[in-house]
């Protein structure tokens, strides 16, 4: 595949959320979650629909036009979810969700992780030191030094 | 149009590295502009006049006067139709702050001769009848709030002592080129305060065909070659253009100063556009990583560097064209019809073209071959 195609397959089929979330700072909740959509043919109309879905299932309703200095943590980290799931991929791959977070937001996103699974059918891959959030997969894989040492059995199936 | 808003936010960034760099290209086109108007204004002026007018100086120099008695002499030869004359008079009124032009001139002869200087028939006819009356430019009448009647004293730089006319006429010319910034009073009456010396400055030939200049001119110059005061005989197109070379190689100098300008700002626009391409690694990265191409990276950092030449063209060529419109400026009188020209402004627009080509290129090239792996370490 040419990097052309691999961007377009990633933006169809990827849904990325960094550890440091990488909000654009100048961008609003809404602006953000909006550009994977810059890249499909959807219309402005259509695309504000999806826009205030993924903000809806992510409970965010009501910031969407605050900047991401003006969210917590935890709000933000849900905004980097909404913006990962807006282009409805297949796979939602999430470095760290709750590293930087406190107990009662890593419990939100865990939850919402868990809703997207089981409610949208979505996969996700998570990579964590955060035993508490491994505890939630169904399938855990130990990687140390780059190198798969171990197969865990699912734990949260 | 969907990636604006993108690209409007990505702006506002640093609103005052924004408005400085857009504030820079508009400074830079602005001085492109005008520039290049000056050079055009002076070659304008150097091409206009009638093919059908021979203007006769002293072979000496324009600065020489010639005989008042040739203009006799000058009605006779073949091919002439009609003379005229002028004579520079250096004069200032007030403060002498305000520079303008002032001729005395063959009142009768001299409007028949430059149909380009419209004047009322009435005022026409007062101009003719009273002596010590004077006929002036629209703009000069505003820039000193003179109306018709006034009586107005002008010192006399050249031929001294307080010189005092009477309005009766307001000019329009019918060319831009032409100025509107002089002041024409009568020969007869300079020739009388000057104690009758009998000089003229130069002689203005109205002749039969333009095919005949050349043989005339030379006529003429044969005619007065052996007198006291030698002539020299040119087109009047010729004559203005020996006055746009007093300006001396003024043409080069500002092209050359133009170009300098706007290259100079072009470093400046091009360091900040990389400077501001430069911090947003880990944002290029993050746009690559959900799925925005090489091309789309390309055009979305092509598309910052147009809006802001865009803006500063707008604001540069636009307000060189308005500013110097609104102000009716003329340099003075030394450049009349100075206007900003749709060639100008189209070549300003070309400059302002290259100008985003030459900042947002590198930038752009830049984002667009970044590698997502490399660039992922940035935001990681």
């Amino acid at each position: 595949m040419t990097a052309g195609q691999l961007a377009a397959w990633r933006a169809r089929h990827i849904g990325f959320v960094f550890q440091q979330l990488n909000l654009l700072p100048v961008l609003t909740a809404y602006q953000n979650v909006e550009l994977p959509l810059l890249l499909t043919r959807l219309s402005k109309p259509q695309r504000e629909e999806r826009v205030r879905v993924a903000l809806g299932v992510v409970g965010l309703d009501d910031r969407i036009h605050h900047y991401p200095r003006q969210l917590s943590g935890g709000q933000e980290q849900r905004v980097a979810i909404a913006r990962a799931i807006v282009a409805d991929p297949t796979l939602i791959l999430l470095d760290e969700p709750t590293g930087q977070l406190d107990a009662k937001s890593s419990q939100e996103v865990l939850a919402l992780l868990r809703r997207l699974n089981g409610e949208f059918g979505k996969t996700i891959v998570i990579v964590t030191h955060d035993a508490h959030a491994a505890e939630q997969a169904k399938t855990v894989l130990h990687l140390e030094k780059g190198v798969l040492i171990e197969r865990a059995a699912a734990v949260g199936s | 149009m969907r990636y604006l808003p993108l690209v409007l936010a990505n702006l506002g960034r640093h609103k005052r590295r924004t408005f400085l760099t857009a504030v820079s290209v508009a400074l830079a086109l602005f001085l492109f502009a005008s520039l290049r108007t000056v050079v055009t204004t002076i070659a304008a002026g150097a091409q206009f006049g009638s093919a059908r007018r021979l203007v006769v100086t002293n072979a000496t120099g324009i600065v020489f006067p010639l005989p008042i008695a040739y203009a006799g002499r000058l009605r006779t030869l073949p091919g002439v139709q009609a003379v005229s004359w002028a004579n520079w008079f250096g004069g200032r009124y007030g403060d002498g702050k305000r520079f303008f032009a002032t001729f005395a001139v063959d009142p009768a002869s001299y409007l028949a001769m430059y149909p380009e200087i419209q004047l009322p028939p009435d005022q026409r006819e007062a101009f003719l009848r009273e002596r010590t009356s004077a006929i002036v430019g629209k703009r000069l009448l505003d820039v000193f709030g003179w109306r018709l009647g006034q009586d107005v004293t002008i010192q006399g730089t050249i031929f001294g002592g307080d010189w005092t006319f009477t309005i009766r006429g307001v000019y329009t010319p019918s060319d831009r080129v032409i100025n509107d910034d002089m002041l024409i009073f009568r020969h007869d009456y300079f020739d009388e305060r000057i104690q009758r010396a009998g000089i003229v400055g130069w002689y203005i030939l109205q002749i039969d065909t333009p095919d005949n200049a050349a043989g005339i001119a030379k006529l003429v110059d044969d005619q007065f070659r052996n007198s006291s005061a030698a002539t020299k005989t040119g087109t009047e197109q010729a004559f203005n253009a020996s006055f746009a070379t007093m300006w001396g190689n003024v043409s080069l100098l500002m092209n050359t100063i133009g170009m300098a300008v706007v290259f100079a700002i072009l470093l400046v626009t091009a360091n900040a556009m990389m400077m501001s391409a430069r911090e947003r690694t880990g944002e290029v990265a993050v746009l690559k990583t959900i799925g925005f191409s090489d091309r789309r990276l390309f055009g979305l950092v092509m598309l910052e560097a147009g809006v802001i030449t865009l803006a500063g063209a707008v604001l540069g060529l636009g307000g060189a064209k308005l500013l110097y419109r609104a102000t009716n400026f003329n340099g003075a009188g030394f450049l009349p019809g100075f206007d900003v020209s749709g060639p100008t402004l189209a070549l300003g627009g070309v400059i302002a073209l290259l100008l985003m080509l030459a900042s947002g290129v590198v930038p752009a090239v830049r984002a667009a071959r970044l590698p997502v792996v490399q660039a992922l370490r940035h935001v990681e």
